[in-house]
């Protein structure tokens, strides 16, 4: 097997005296496509955000596409080029519009200039279905639609790493589909995704891995096939059992 | 038997809302007669128009005198406004102790800052350019002013006066203090300690006192300071006074705008690889600041009058400028109510100007937080 492009080694992180990352230790694969879930508190965000150093760990090593994260600013904004995010509540930019929350990063970042970075952003606009709006402001959007629009903001870094952190958690029932829809399309083209999910009829069409986590440690993972038919633990079972009773 | 049918969804009509809520008369029901303590307040408003406002009208525009004559404006016996003393001392009044036979030029200095202030606030005009364009003006209103170059006399600073001189210490102490406020702002919520306290003293300390003492600092005590035969001029440090009270206040302004951005702003700029500065001034500035622009423009407001104190240390701007013309006139002294009101007049209108353009700021920058 070739080089994982992340590897926890004995994370561990603290919120002030809150045990948060208990012992983490996850090898992700190139192109590996990983579900995580897990009751809130259990630690999942934070771990996803570990990544891209939004959450700093205090302990044990974490090493992502070859460099290890630490206080280096550079690193980490060389990190942060490479791994997009995708948040629960979208956080788009209120005051630019749809191809200017686009471009920002291109631009300033990368260097790109203007023209090229917007037809980069109208590319990524319309792989999320959603070129149409690109002169809107994102306040002028539906919730799933400003979810896509921040699923492009993402793309337009050409990451090699997408994060999603809960993406359809904050969206109505009537738009959770539009936008898992556009995240199982990327999982077809070969991109490294873990996705924070509690949708389990995605994780077990996208997944290559399900991760089961609780008290800030990973319980238990497999493929879904296994996870969901055969949890080998008892918390595991005792979440499923509550999520997919109804 | 039957064949289940579906029901077809027919939305009903949008209708438009009542009269009784619509049309003058639906405001003036809601907003002047809309209960008991209402209609109260609305008939005593009235009465009391009615009592006091044909009255000022009399003195202010019937029984008063125009002409700049002494005689008439005794017999009035405060029976009637004596704007004459206007007429007779308006060119001290708004240039102040600036050479008679000169003052057309403090005149052509003003109206060009008066034409700039306007063409800063004119949109299409907002580019690169005005800031050449302001150290243009700036630069030549200090040749008309200072002279000494060109074939114009020189006239030392201590006798500027008047509106030039107000709008010179507001217009750069309130440019001044603006950069200066967002720093110390975003220093008070940095994360390195030596610098967040810094900003957190500063603030503190110009905030814990009132301006006129800051103004005492700088004309008296600070030359004190200075090595020997290194002198700086009182209208320089009088401008540095103004300036970090200003920005003291306005810093607090700002930096409550910068609280209201939520965290997953910073967060997502983050993950995109922005960095501090790219995600303050891309980010996170344009955001707080267009939140606080009220309490922004309250701040310049506040600053531009706070200029009339600049008089304890002998710098006659407006307001000192009419002690200056009437205290030494015996024949005039008496009538500083119309004089005053001449110069509150002048206030307001600049006063009401800002607020005005600051409403029309409001609503041209919260595009992005109004739907459709």
């Amino acid at each position: 097997m070739r080089e994982p492009i992340i590897t926890f080694e004995k994370v561990n992180k603290w919120f002030a005296q809150f045990h948060v990352l208990r012992d983490i230790d996850l090898e992700v694969g190139h192109g590996e496509r990983i579900v995580i879930c897990g009751p809130s508190g259990s630690g999942k965000s934070t771990l996803i955000r570990c990544i891209n150093r939004l959450e700093e760990h205090q302990q044990g090593r974490l090493v992502v596409d070859g460099v290890e994260l630490s206080d280096d600013v550079k690193a980490i904004e060389a990190i942060r080029r490479k791994v997009g995010l995708v948040f629960q509540q979208f956080n788009l930019f209120p005051h630019l519009t749809v191809l200017e929350n686009l471009t920002l990063a291109p631009m300033w970042v990368a260097g790109v200039p203007q023209k090229e970075a917007e037809e980069r952003a109208m590319a990524q606009l319309t792989r999320v279905r959603i070129a149409e709006q690109a002169q809107k402001y994102p306040m002028q959007l539906s919730g799933g639609q400003q979810q896509r629009v921040a699923i492009a903001r993402a793309l337009c870094l050409t990451p090699k790493i997408m994060l999603f952190d809960e993406p359809t958690s904050a969206l109505d029932p009537e738009m959770i589909k539009e936008v898992l829809d556009v995240i199982i399309e990327l999982a077809g083209q070969g991109m490294t995704m873990i996705c924070v999910s509690h949708e389990m009829g995605f994780a077990k069409s996208v997944a290559d891995r399900v991760i089961f986590m609780d008290f800030g440690q990973i319980v238990e993972q497999n493929s879904p096939e296994e996870f969901f038919n055969h949890p080998k633990n008892e918390r595991t079972r005792d979440f499923l059992s509550k999520i997919l009773s109804h | 038997m039957s064949v289940s049918s579906v029901d077809t969804f027919v939305p009903i009509a949008a209708r438009p809302a009542p009269v009784a809520i619509r049309g003058t008369l639906g405001w003036v029901r809601r907003n002047l007669f809309g209960g008991p303590a209402s209609v109260l307040a609305t008939l005593t408003i009235i009465a009391a128009l009615f009592y006091y406002v044909p009255g000022f009208i009399d003195w202010a525009v019937f029984n008063a005198v125009t002409r700049p004559d002494v005689a008439a404006c005794r017999a009035l016996d405060g029976a009637g406004a004596c704007w004459g003393v206007i007429a007779e001392k308006y060119r001290l009044i708004l240039l102040g102790r600036y050479p008679f036979d000169e003052q057309w030029r403090p005149l052509a200095a003003t109206l060009l800052m008066v034409a700039m202030l306007i063409a800063s606030c004119t949109r299409p005009l907002w580019s690169r350019w005005l800031v050449l364009a302001w150290v243009i003006v700036f630069a030549a209103f200090f040749i008309l002013m200072r002279g000494g170059v060109l074939g114009l006399s020189a006239v030392e600073t201590d006798r500027w006066g008047g509106l030039p001189l107000t709008l010179l210490l507001s217009t750069i102490g309130i440019a001044a203090a603006f950069p200066v406020a967002i720093l110390v702002a975003l220093g008070r919520r940095s994360h390195l300690p030596a610098l967040r306290t810094i900003c957190i003293v500063y603030v503190e300390l110009i905030r814990g006192v009132p301006l006129i003492s800051v103004l005492f600092m700088a004309s008296f005590m600070f030359p004190l300071f200075m090595p020997q035969g290194v002198t700086i001029n009182v209208l320089v440090r009088v401008l540095v006074g103004i300036t970090l009270f200003a920005a003291a206040y306005l810093a607090e302004v700002v930096r409550g705008g910068l609280q209201a951005i939520p965290n997953g702003q910073l967060e997502a700029a983050a993950s995109l690889g922005l960095s501090y500065w790219q995600t303050q001034r891309k980010i996170v500035l344009p955001q707080a600041l267009r939140l606080v622009v009220p309490s922004i423009m309250n701040s310049f407001i506040s600053t531009f009058k706070d200029t009339s104190l600049v008089t304890i240390v002998s710098l006659y701007e407006l307001t000192g400028s009419v002690t200056l013309a009437l205290a030494g006139d015996s024949n005039w002294r008496s009538f500083f109510v119309e004089a005053y009101l001449f110069i509150a007049a002048i206030y307001w209108i600049f006063c009401f100007a800002m607020s005005r353009y600051s409403q029309w700021v409001e609503q041209h920058l919260n595009v992005g937080h109004r739907r459709a």
